[in-house]
């Protein structure tokens, strides 16, 4: 009698068990899709609580501020339920149909599908509650009217899942799916135009991150950062632990290896790499644009030979080899050769770290010789690097180096 | 014989790789001192600051403050630009790291630069040290800070061998919360009682110390602090 009473009671603990066990594998997948789709660079404000929002976003319209996404019910997303939560992602709207800036990357997570969606929904429920108000959006007039996101949606939003191609691999598809949806690659290596969009037909062209002053490069261009002649290895290198023996990450890419890339799965990296691999065009590198006279660009590539001895070629070496992973080669590095000198300008001001990883937990550093060396020596060096060994940068003048002394840091 | 054997093979490993080049030309030495050369512009080779006015000393403060400050840098409670860059992407375990080492080097100090003040207002500046202004709320800094202003562990930081203008910079700073610490932040409170010409005395008579020849930090608990810092636990 009692056994047959306690038999029911088994089954019940036995089948809650199974439904934690469940929960919590929905968790850690939402935690893991979380990580891929970096929502915590945006949703968290350096040292406070995960996920509380607040962390000012300036932009050429005005400053934005990211919202709480923690489960409380007031201030958060305590309320919101999973079909709201995904009509977020998918539709780029609050659950009232109220309409959202595109500085959340809707254009991007439309793709995420409805499973994905909901292991995230699962995780992010799962967090420590914060009671913490939103911030008002400091928008300027008249761009401080949600109405005119409905002409951003327009023309540049495109609704829908990813649809894999059935002409590529799954490996392939899996890469092109977290490159182009959660991964949301495409705000800043889609050129930004003057409405704050990204066009389709550009998709991955590279362009100036506004405000940051960083220039994000072409991902299909192998003059840029297009990777079709790196190994799948050294694409995988750059992205799961920043460094690689081709080059490293810096500027805003470090952000994203820190806060996200690097805590992903060796399939998915690897599958990322397989996608961008196939992106990037062969073509050979053209003339570029110059306005700086001849004779001007020989004295500064002389003087930018001494300034190189005497400040990078320790590790950089004489030859611009370098001693890869930890200090990057420069020969042949497309990334300071680019037609836009911003980056290369802005490491020598700069300096930098690859970000911190599990692969490279202790990176060596560049110093910042913004206070070491003028702007004409900055020009110089920086011409010389982007000419030097068989590079084919054009020559940068000094006013561009003065122009980027005030660029922001953060 | 098998216990034999996996003594052999230890002993061929340690051979091995006591033969085994240092360090070839294509890598740089696995040192922190290698991967510190980005610090080393601005605060010397071994931490002991340069002669720019703005970059302090770093070497033999104590571990926990140094970590404390990497940390702030990181965070962005203490406002530095080119700092909150350089360390925005690093791990805290990197950190303490970094604090451990520059705390743990004692490179030899550069003499005092000569001061540039009145002796008056270096003698206020002694006064303010040693006995604080108590009419004020002004503690003396060497409540704190020591007896000879090395600093105590695990988190107060020495205040000799700074520049004037670092020193006062750095108390406008807590003035202004462009530098925060931990709850209670008692340089903030510190810096908000001094009036602009007692900022400068401080700044002043510190930069004018040398460096003791020992610069370590007294053992934590030494002193009893005449108010509560969130930084240094009790």
């Amino acid at each position: 009698m009692k056994l047959r009473q306690a038999m029911p009671l088994l089954f019940l603990v036995a089948h809650t068990a199974i439904a934690h066990a469940d929960d919590q594998s929905q968790i850690a997948k939402g935690e893991y899709l979380a990580r891929a789709g970096d929502c915590i660079a945006c949703h968290t404000n350096p040292g406070d609580p995960l996920f509380s929002g607040g962390l000012p976003m300036p932009t050429p319209f005005g400053t934005l501020f990211s919202t709480n996404i923690t489960p409380d019910p007031d201030t958060g997303i305590g309320t919101w339920n999973a079909d709201q939560f995904y009509g977020a992602l998918h539709t780029g709207r609050f659950p009232d149909g109220g309409l959202m800036y595109p500085a959340m990357p809707y254009g991007s997570y439309t793709k995420v599908t409805r499973a994905d969606s909901d292991a995230m929904f699962a995780y992010l429920r799962s967090v420590p509650p914060v009671h913490r108000q939103n911030k008002s959006d400091e928008l300027r007039f008249p761009y401080d009217n949600r109405e005119l996101i409905l002409g951003w949606r327009t023309l540049f939003f495109s609704q829908g899942e990813y649809q894999p191609d059935p002409g590529k691999s799954a490996e392939w598809n899996r890469g092109a799916y977290l490159v182009e949806g959660l991964g949301h690659c495409g705000m800043c290596h889609t050129p930004i135009n003057a409405l704050g969009g990204n066009d389709a037909s550009q998709a991955f062209q590279g362009g100036l991150i506004p405000m940051q002053n960083w220039y994000a490069p072409s991902l299909t261009s192998n003059k840029e950062a297009g990777l079709g002649e790196w190994s799948i290895d050294e694409i995988v290198d750059l992205l799961r632990t920043g460094v690689s023996r081709r080059g490293a990450v810096y500027g805003p890419m470090a952000e994203v290896v820190y806060d996200s890339l690097q805590y992903l799965n060796d399939a998915d990296v690897r599958a990322m790499a397989v996608y961008l691999k196939s992106l990037g065009q062969g073509q050979p590198p053209g003339a570029q644009v110059s306005n700086i006279p001849v004779p001007e660009s020989s004295l500064l590539l002389s003087f930018g030979q001494t300034v190189y001895q005497a400040h990078c070629a320790a590790c950089h070496q004489s030859d611009g080899r370098g001693m890869p992973p930890q200090y990057p080669p420069l020969a042949a590095n497309p990334s300071i050769q680019m037609q836009s000198a911003v980056n290369p300008i802005r490491m020598v001001l700069n300096g930098g770290l690859p970000p911190g990883t599990q692969g490279n937990p202790q990176p060596f550093g560049m110093p910042p010789f913004a206070q070491i060396l003028s702007d004409d020596e900055v020009a110089a060096v920086v011409t010389y690097i982007r000419a030097a060994w068989g590079n084919h940068g054009a020559p940068v003048s000094s006013i561009e180096a003065n122009a980027l002394r005030s660029a922001p840091l953060d | 014989m098998r216990r034999l054997t996996g003594i052999i093979a230890v002993l061929g490993l340690i051979l091995a790789s006591r033969t085994a080049p240092a360090q070839t030309a294509d890598h740089p030495p696995d040192t922190m001192a290698a991967r510190t050369l980005a610090c080393a512009a601005c605060h010397g080779p071994e931490g002991q600051g340069t002669d720019n006015d703005y970059f302090p000393r770093l070497a033999g403060k104590p571990a926990g403050y140094l970590f404390n400050q990497l940390l702030a840098f990181k965070q962005g409670r203490r406002r530095y630009p080119p700092m909150n860059y350089l360390l925005q992407f690093q791990s805290d375990e990197y950190l303490h790291a970094l604090a451990a080492y520059f705390s743990a080097l004692r490179p030899p100090p550069a003499p005092p630069a000569p001061p540039t003040v009145s002796d008056a207002v270096l003698a206020r500046g002694r006064t303010l040290v040693s006995q604080g202004d108590p009419a004020h709320g002004v503690p003396p800094c060497s409540g704190c800070h020591g007896p000879k202003l090395t600093g105590m562990e695990p988190a107060i930081p020495g205040l000799v061998g700074l520049h004037a203008s670092y020193i006062s910079a750095q108390l406008g700073a807590f003035r202004y919360g462009t530098r925060t610490a931990a709850a209670p932040d008692c340089m903030q409170i510190v810096a908000a009682s001094l009036t602009e010409g007692d900022v400068t005395a401080v700044a002043a008579w510190l930069a004018s110390l040398p460096v003791p020849p020992d610069p370590s930090p007294v053992p934590k608990g030494t002193l009893t602090m005449p108010l509560a810092c969130g930084s240094e636990p009790k």
